[in-house]
């Protein structure tokens, strides 16, 4: 079974966000970097297919800066045979990074092409299915079940209220949600390893973007809740409150 | 500007709330601009029905695709029906739900014109002519401004945050084919998890129960208030007690769970953790029960109540039927 899974570098959940004084990006000091989590579920899926083949490949790859090679050895100390950075300015526009990712993928062979369900960074949930409608491939999105046998595939996604079976045939790509497995975590033979496994790097050009970012802001702060009182005596007070000065009930 | 398409979904025949949402969204842009407002229902036999009451949110024309082959979503089949559409119309705009399915179809949509896409907007204006969204990132902990260059301008609406407005409209259905092509994927069933229940992302009202409830059966407690507040509230959770097994993940909300904007959350015995903030902060009314003082949930709620959530849950839900009894 080969398996190609995209990654990408996304600032740790924990990060208190704070903006650039330019206004549109992030003040990136102090902010810690790691695999974006829904990612550990796509490359868990690929390692475990491979496995239980018993024959295949991992392929990691990202669009990215140079800082992204050491998301990218992450994933490769995780059991991924080798990585693909395409070296390129950040953007928040998902169609850009999926044509460099389509671009590059074209005329490589797999059978499972591997996303996670959404980039915490920008919350696109966009880019699994542009790949899949640049390259023209069956794409399952927020996957939370998959079972292969030969060339056909079914999977299970999240919906609201309940699940969807989906049939297909391979290759094709799919978006992980947590639920998909269980992540491994990195060992020491795993680090060891990944210093000798290749890396390729290069550099590509991105089309032009058909949206501009005028400005991030921070959210409206809202302010401390008004205590209404202690203990299950409070509680005539607020539904008062809940009644009549915010009127949802 | 030219007209706006919206893609009006449809579940088991019946048109989802986030349709009525987009469409009178929609409509309200187009109007700034002397422009009309489209809708596209596709859908099982008898989906026509439910599509004629775009009209009274301001669709002018209600195109259509009915068939037995139709009734589970078929992506490629929308990709396509939509892009023969704009081939016709050339749309300034197409808006999406930002619903399991819409964003599943909004970014084939994209990659198929070729368009940029915004993904749950929960802003929407013209500036000279040009569309400028704004939409949550970093899991809400902040919010881009962005401008569209060149349309049709692409964009998944979240759903609850856009009114549902009367803006009567002509609203004539006109049937639609769906052009030929290759389904790659075939959705051969829909499993409903056990309780039927409204989706947390859909609900009007939130209960949402963390650890602080101590146990999996103490859940009785908040499924009695949610009951209380009648039809339009559900049960959420948070990650803590997801991750213990006590509540399925569909309830999970947060950063790696669902987000959601519902006029009304109560969150039981949550901290109130960054990651859960991110999926709650935007909720019109929170009230916090917790029985630490200091809990950080306390610093966004709007009420908050200090003490034991099994003693004062059981009193807010035989209150809340009192006074709803009392308003008839
Ligand atoms: C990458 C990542 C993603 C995450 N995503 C999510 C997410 O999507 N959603 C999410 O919720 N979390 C998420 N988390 C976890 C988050 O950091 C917190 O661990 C979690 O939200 C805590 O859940 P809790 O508030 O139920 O539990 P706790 O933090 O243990 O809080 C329990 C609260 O209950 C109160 N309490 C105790 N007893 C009582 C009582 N008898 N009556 C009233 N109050 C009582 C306590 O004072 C406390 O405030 C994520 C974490 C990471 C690292
Ligand atoms: N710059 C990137 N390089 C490689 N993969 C990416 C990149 N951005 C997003 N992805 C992949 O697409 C998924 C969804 O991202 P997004 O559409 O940005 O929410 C991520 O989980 C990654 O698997």
């Amino acid at each position: 079974m080969q398996s190609i899974v995209c990654v990408k570098r996304v600032p740790d959940s924990e990060t208190r966000v704070r903006i650039a004084p330019s206004g549109d990006s992030l003040d990136a000091s102090g902010v810690k970097y790691v695999l974006n989590p829904y990612d550990e579920y796509a490359i868990e899926e690929a390692l475990q297919r491979k496995e239980q083949a018993g024959e295949g490949s991992v392929t990691v790859m990202t669009v990215g800066s140079e800082k992204s090679a050491e998301t990218l050895r992450s994933a490769i100390a995780l059991g991924a045979d080798e990585a693909v950075l395409l070296q390129a300015e950040e953007s928040n526009d998902g169609l850009v990074v999926a044509h460099a990712l389509a671009e590059e993928i074209r005329g490589r062979p797999f059978d499972l092409l591997l996303f996670g369900k959404q980039a915490i960074d920008d919350d696109n949930m966009q880019v699994p299915q542009m790949v899949a409608e640049l390259l023209e491939l069956p794409c399952v999105t927020v996957v939370v079940d998959l079972s292969i046998e030969g060339s056909r595939a079914t999977a299970r996604r999240e919906v609201e209220g309940g699940h969807e079976v989906v049939e297909f045939s391979l290759p094709a790509v799919i978006s992980a949600q947590k639920g998909l497995n269980t992540p491994r975590r990195p060992n020491l033979k795993g680090i060891m390893a990944a210093k000798k496994k290749p890396l390729e790097q290069k550099a590509v050009d991105l089309p032009a973007s058909g949206l501009e970012l005028v400005a991030l802001s921070e959210p409206p702060p809202r302010p401390a809740a008004r205590i209404v009182g202690e203990g299950p005596d409070a509680v005539s007070e607020l539904v008062r409150l809940l009644q009549q000065e915010a009127k949802v009930l | 500007m030219a007209d706006i398409l919206v893609f009006a979904e449809t579940r088991a025949g019946a048109l989802r709330g986030v349709a009525r949402e987009a469409t009178s969204t929609g409509s309200r842009i187009a109007a700034e601009s002397g422009a009309g407002v489209h809708a596209l229902v596709i859908g099982g036999p008898g989906v026509a029905q439910a599509a004629a009451s775009l009209a009274e949110h301001g669709a002018e024309r209600i195109f259509v695709a009915e068939g037995a082959e139709l009734a589970q979503y078929s992506p490629d089949a929308a990709v396509r029906t939509v892009a023969k559409l704009h081939g016709q119309h050339d749309y300034a705009a197409i808006l999406f739900p930002a619903s399991a399915q819409g964003k599943d179809l909004a970014p084939r949509v994209a990659a198929r014109l070729g368009r940029a896409l915004a993904t749950e907007v929960t802003a929407i204006s013209t500036e000279n002519g040009e569309l400028v969204v704004e939409r949550p990132m970093y899991a809400g902990k902040a919010y881009g401004r962005f401008r569209f260059k060149g349309s049709p301008a692409l964009v998944s609406l979240r759903p609850n945050v856009f009114p549902v407005e009367q803006r009567p409209a002509a609203g004539a259905l006109e049937p639609v084919s769906v052009p030929a092509g290759e389904e790659r994927i075939c959705v051969t069933e829909i499993e409903a998890s056990e309780r039927a229940a409204l989706d947390v992302r859909e609900a009007d009202v939130v209960v949402a129960g963390g650890r602080g409830l101590q146990s999996a059966e103490n859940w009785s407690v908040l499924e009695d208030l949610v009951e209380s507040l009648g039809d339009e509230a559900t049960l959420g959770a948070s990650r803590a007690v997801v991750d213990a097994g006590w509540r399925p993940h569909g309830e999970q909300v947060g950063q790696t769970g669902k987000v959601v904007s519902p006029s009304l959350y109560f969150a039981v015995g949550i901290s109130g953790a960054i990651q859960h903030l991110a999926g709650m902060r935007t909720a019109k009314v929170i009230v916090a029960i917790n029985r630490d003082r200091e809990a950080p949930i306390f610093n966004v709620a709007d009420y908050g109540i200090v003490g034991d959530a099994l003693e004062i849950v059981p009193r807010l839900a035989e209150e809340v039927r009192a006074a709803r009894a009392a308003r008839g």
